[in-house]
């Protein structure tokens, strides 16, 4: 059963709806909440377990010990000395990642965070090294 | 009148990927095509014996941008086969919700290209708009629109909740009135049916002699369908109809994929209706015990088949890909033979291939004439000498 001309209400009826594609770079893009985009770092919160590291994919992170580290905390007296929590620095290979974020879920101390940024492009290799302190 | 051969591709033959035609013409007409792989190496089976199981699940995963679920869907299964795990029954139903999700966007993907092909520039540019909203829904629930990552050893990653389904049916609502105009277009619309009727014929014989797979034996009226045949994660609760099509052609490949798009609706309706309480992932050891496990999978496109080996390791021993369009690569040739130059291109483009999954690197002596293959030691040998004239040695490892 052919019918000739059966796009032709559809074509006159798209002259009237707004487009379907969005300004993208002069108008922010809709991102889903979840979105996996770049992995943040919270130094704080690491222990240095090197979980995320034997996990990834890509051998996209480096986790090492921070090159200044905070003093031991002040002695009280009567109490035994307390050891100086060991400060770690992550570098982040952006241009291995493939955000996955299986690092996110497999930390256990919640230090890497999944964040929703996406606009990663650089002109050099090198400043997609990402250093988080 | 001579004949005369002339090669189409590697060079993009219908879609961007290298594959190599060889077609013997006479005029214009077809009177016989080779088809020539081997012009794509990834090495991903041989990267996947120095991954860990989960490594290797975000690996295969970029088999293939298209059906990434379905491939990573099959080698968990075959890992978790191995392993002895008990899925719960909420992840095999997100599996299934994913799986379904992933088919709708193919199929309408296809569309767009099928429509790209015959020259109906307008379909294409509706379909993938339209596609847009599938892709949402797929974003929405996983966190990427293209490699989805949903799966996890044991499991899924992620749960659904409420705001989530009402937001995925909404948008399937949409495209299921969409696809009613697309059912309209394609079966009525005379530039469709002037194009794909009677193109690239593949008799049911043929297609059984040949292994064709998916909607391209659906089209040669075989009911051929790994959900009904030997049903996996959910599909024996679903209700759904296996879409057969009797004309053997372009055509009839557009009916059935148009038609399964409405089963799919209707599949991802039954699964958030009734999605089944409970956790999403259970814990799966580190360490595989040895064995071998064989699993098949529908993926939009046909069958497709992994292969895993354990060794009791934390590593797979061997995994191989059997990428559906390897099946169906085979009738292409028949489908060639006969018809005209100017409908290659969407004959070829009809199986729906996807060549860069299908490939394996051969090598071709064009001064003995003869198709070669490498060993493990030869292969070693060629990667040092390409990597020493750009000056880095690897002759010491």
């Amino acid at each position: 059963m052919i019918k000739p001309a059966r796009i032709f209400s559809e074509v006159i009826k798209h002259l009237f709806i707004k487009p379907a594609t969005s300004g993208y770079p002069f108008e922010k893009a809709k991102i889903m909440p979840n979105f996996r985009g770049r992995i943040d770092f919270d130094s704080p919160k690491c222990i240095g377990c090197q979980m995320c590291v034997k996990v990834c994919p890509s051998k996209a992170i480096e986790i090492r010990l921070a090159a200044i580290q905070p003093p031991a905390p002040a002695q009280v007296e009567g109490q035994p000395v307390v050891a100086a929590k060991r400060k770690f620095d992550c570098f982040m290979h952006l241009d291995h990642c493939v955000y996955c974020a299986q690092c996110v879920e497999t930390c256990p101390k919640d230090a890497l965070i999944m964040t929703q940024d996406f606009e990663l492009a650089h002109t050099s290799r090198a400043a997609l090294t990402r250093h988080y302190k | 009148m001579s004949k005369i051969t002339i090669p189409l591709g590697p060079q993009h033959p219908a879609l961007k990927e290298p594959e190599n035609f060889m077609l013997v013409l006479e005029g214009e007409q077809i009177s016989g095509a080779t088809v020539n792989l081997g012009y794509n190496h990834r090495g991903m089976e041989k990267a996947a014996e120095s991954r860990t199981y989960l490594q290797t699940m975000y690996l295969l995963e970029r088999v293939c941008g298209i059906c990434s679920h379905s491939h990573t869907t099959t080698y968990i299964t075959n890992v978790e086969e191995l392993a002895k795990a008990e899925i719960p029954q909420r992840a095999l139903a997100i599996r299934t919700l994913i799986a379904e999700l992933e088919r709708v966007h193919s199929h309408l993907l296809w569309l767009g290209v099928a429509g790209y092909e015959m020259g109906f520039e307008t379909l294409f540019m509706y379909t993938w708009r339209d596609r847009e909203q599938v892709l949402d829904c797929l974003e929405l629930l996983s966190g990427n629109r293209v490699h989805y990552s949903m799966n996890t050893i044991g499991g899924v990653r992620r749960d659904i909740s409420i705001e989530q389904k009402a937001e995925v049916s909404r948008r399937i609502k949409f495209l299921e009135e969409r696809t009613r105009y697309y059912i309209k277009i394609g079966t009525e619309e005379p530039t469709v049916a002037a194009r794909t009727a009677n193109v690239g014929m593949l008799p049911p014989a043929v297609a059984l002699e040949r292994g064709a797979v998916g909607p391209t034996a659906r089209a040669s009226g075989i009911a051929r369908d790994v959900r009904k045949d030997e049903p996996y994660l959910i599909y024996d609760q679903l209700d759904f109809k296996l879409i057969t099509h009797n004309t053997n052609d372009v055509f009839g490949r557009l009916v059935v994929r148009v038609l399964e798009l409405v089963e799919s609706y209707k599949m991802i309706h039954q699964i958030l209706n009734n999605l089944p309480e409970g956790p999403i992932a259970v814990k799966v050891p580190m360490k595989i015990a040895p064995g071998e496990a064989v699993n098949r999978y529908e993926a939009p496109r046909g069958e497709d088949i992994h292969y895993l080996k354990s060794n009791g390791t934390d590593k797979p021993e061997r995994v191989k890909v059997r990428a559906p369009t390897l099946a169906n690569l085979q009738s292409v040739a028949y489908m060639l033979e006969g018809g005209w130059l100017a409908d290659v291109p969407l004959v070829i483009a009809a199986i729906d291939p996807c060549m860069s999954c299908t490939d394996r690197a051969s090598v071709w002596d064009p001064k003995k004439g003869k198709m070669a293959l490498y060993g493990w030691e030869e292969m070693r040998k060629l990667g040092i000498e390409h990597y020493k004239k750009r000056g880095v040695n690897f002759s010491g490892l």
